[in-house]
């Protein structure tokens, strides 16, 4: 099946909130209906997508003060793909992290992708079972992989620079 | 009596004159005993140098499994910050004399992630005294003895009866 096919058919089902990407080829989405959409490109019969390759996480920087997730689908039985992206509002210092809400329940190999993207960006998926850091060390302070971030002086009491 | 014959070999008279440090510095330098452990790369290289090409073990150096036993903890890796806090307990766990060799660029000064690395240790010497850096990324195995028989060089010149300082910590880097 071909994207345009693909963006057809979630065009008809969820209308207005599907937009489609041409440069390459992507949806996108907004971060509510996520779940939704997910659910559906796994469940429709035509669609099948029973795997999710990967789950990438962008900071803009503070200029374009967006973050974007971006969500690798395949159908193993259809051999088709889907690039779906989510854009949300960058979070000021201080303030809490922007939401995405997980997709762990439907693919639980989204568990450790949405880990390692809360860890290094820095964004909170909500309802996710088990949000906790997965590379870096548990009290590290920021989200290295964020545009704007300070390296630390010192991590117990070793140098940096 | 010819000189194999194994009446010659009873020991009785036999006599080996040097002094007790001399001694003691050689049965040190003599069974080097490394922890086992590595980090990265470097260590698929440690383990070909234990390997029965270059067999480490002719030099006496001979893998442990456990810091207690261990004269020697060679720094085969990338050193994050998470592993930092586990290669100083492990150091320090060591009984002393103890020895270092940091072996590859990454451990020597951070290596590749010397400038955009959020994740590692600039040089192993800021978290442990170093002895013998070794250079390469990853360095071979005949790097690796370079660097064991460096060691035993500097070993060799140590007074542990008569002298003080043991190994070449500098707490200045640290």
């Amino acid at each position: 099946m071909s994207f345009d096919d693909i963006a057809a058919i979630l065009q008809e089902q969820f209308g207005s909130t599907i937009q489609v990407k041409t440069a390459s080829p992507a949806v996108v989405v907004s971060a509510d209906v996520l779940v939704n959409v997910c659910q559906f490109l796994r469940d429709d019969e035509r669609l099948f997508f029973d795997l999710l390759a990967c789950i990438t996480a962008i900071d803009n920087g503070p200029q374009v003060n967006t973050m974007e997730v971006i969500y690798n689908f395949t159908s193993i039985p259809f051999e088709h793909d889907l690039m779906l992206h989510v854009t949300v509002a960058r979070n000021q210092p201080g303030m809490p992290l922007p939401a995405v809400p997980t997709i762990s329940h439907i693919w639980r190999t989204a568990d450790w992708h949405e880990r390692e993207a809360y860890d290094l960006v820095g964004i909170s998926f909500t309802n996710h079972p088990d949000l906790r850091r997965i590379l870096m060390p548990a009290d590290w302070d920021g989200h290295p992989l964020r545009k704007d971030y300070q390296e630390p002086q010192r991590y117990h009491g070793i140098k940096t620079k | 009596m010819t000189p194999s014959s194994p009446a010659n070999k009873s020991g009785d008279h036999g006599i080996v004159l040097l002094r007790s440090e001399e001694l003691l510095n050689w049965s040190r330098e003599s069974s080097l005993w490394p922890l086992t452990f590595g980090l990265a790369c470097c260590a698929i290289e440690m383990m070909g140098s234990m390997a029965s090409s270059y067999d480490l073990e002719r030099f006496g150096i001979f893998p442990r499994p456990s810091p207690r036993q261990s004269d020697i903890m060679i720094i085969s890796g990338t050193v994050t910050y998470k592993m930092a806090d586990r290669i100083r307990r492990l150091y320090e766990q060591m009984a002393e004399p103890r020895y270092v060799i940091s072996m590859g660029s990454c451990s020597n000064c951070g290596g590749p992630y010397w400038q955009h690395g959020y994740h590692v240790v600039k040089g192993v010497d800021k978290i442990i005294p170093v002895d013998v850096y070794v250079p390469g990324c990853p360095p071979r195995p005949e790097a690796l003895i370079d660097g064991f028989l460096k060691l035993q060089e500097k070993i060799r010149q140590e007074k542990p009866l008569t002298g003080t300082a043991l190994t070449g910590e500098n707490p200045e880097r640290l």
